[in-house]
């Protein structure tokens, strides 16, 4: 990239093929979520399942569309340091509060 | 932006305005991970209705969702069309992601109109307060974002953009995203868990 420094590494992101490759998944996996919510079978896990789509499409535009997977590891660092951080105190408050007792209803 | 601007680094050798931005998305982290945890302790503790199973239209908000999705499919082949210098897919691209935020904002007042009607406001019980405080600081992030793409829609067609400023847009992409992941996770926590 022309902005880089001259000693800063020019990471190179993904291809356009690439980029409509996971956007053809985050739509499937979208698909798959409100689907999963119909199938009675599934109520059991229905929650993990739905958290763990969630997360993995999360996962997706955070590396590809935001490109944390091809650029340097500081970037990465100083987002998922807060991430980690507000998602701790977000267990955190939820399980004082009782709150997870909601799911199981 | 002056090039001088535009030549400042870290000591990293990463651009400061790209580090700067990182952490303005981590401090935003913070901010939509209280009103998601806000709405999940609150979750089914409303004593009078509206009730979110009785108000929650699934369908009408996984059609905004793949539009909010397709969004940031347009916003990185924005990017990867400045970067390259097509700067005529470039203004295609970065006019595409404005005009599905604005869809996705069209559906959001077509859905809050839907639900005051229904009686549901911000003050009616803890889900309508929790909702519209979620979901409307999420619209405002968005409405921002679609002005900030038009913003460079405009510079675009006055010729002020090219690959020169690829860092501008990339950053710009930065923030559509993160919108985008939230909504990601609202999707999930607010409209599809029971």
């Amino acid at each position: 990239m022309s902005e880089h420094a001259p000693g800063a590494a020019a990471h190179e992101h993904a291809s356009v093929r690439t980029y409509v490759r996971v956007a053809l998944i985050l739509t499937l996996v979208t698909a798959f979520e409100v689907g999963v919510i119909y199938i009675r079978l599934l109520t059991p896990i229905v929650v993990p399942l739905l958290l763990a789509m969630s997360a993995a499409k999360f996962a997706l535009v955070a590396m590809f569309f935001m490109h944390l997977r091809y650029d340097a590891r500081p970037l990465t660092a100083v987002f998922v340091g807060p991430l980690v951080i507000a998602t701790g105190l977000a267990v955190t408050l939820m399980t004082l509060t009782g709150a997870f007792l909601v799911f199981g209803r | 932006m002056t090039h001088a601007a535009a030549t400042h680094h870290t000591s990293l050798g990463l651009d400061n305005r790209k580090m700067a931005f990182w952490a303005f998305i981590g401090s935003e982290c913070l901010l939509f991970t209280s009103l998601i945890s806000t709405y999940l302790v609150y979750k089914g503790r409303s004593v009078v209705g509206p009730y979110p199973h009785e108000i929650l239209n699934i369908p009408f908000t996984s059609v905004s969702t793949f539009d909010l999705l397709m969004s940031s499919l347009m916003m990185v082949l924005a990017l990867a069309a400045v970067q390259r210098g097509d700067m005529k897919w470039g203004k295609i691209w970065l006019f595409s992601t404005a005009l599905l935020g604005l869809v996705f904002l069209g559906g959001q007042v077509i859905e809050f109109t839907e639900f005051v009607h229904k009686g549901l406001t911000l003050s009616t019980n803890l889900f309508g307060c929790t909702f519209f405080v979620l979901t409307g600081t999420h619209g405002a992030h968005v409405a921002v974002g679609v002005l900030w793409l038009l913003t460079l829609w405009v510079r675009a067609l006055q010729g002020k953009l090219g690959p020169a400023n690829a860092m501008t847009v990339e950053i710009t992409g930065l923030y559509w995203h993160f919108v985008d992941v939230v909504w990601i996770v609202i999707f999930t926590v607010v409209y599809l868990i029971p």
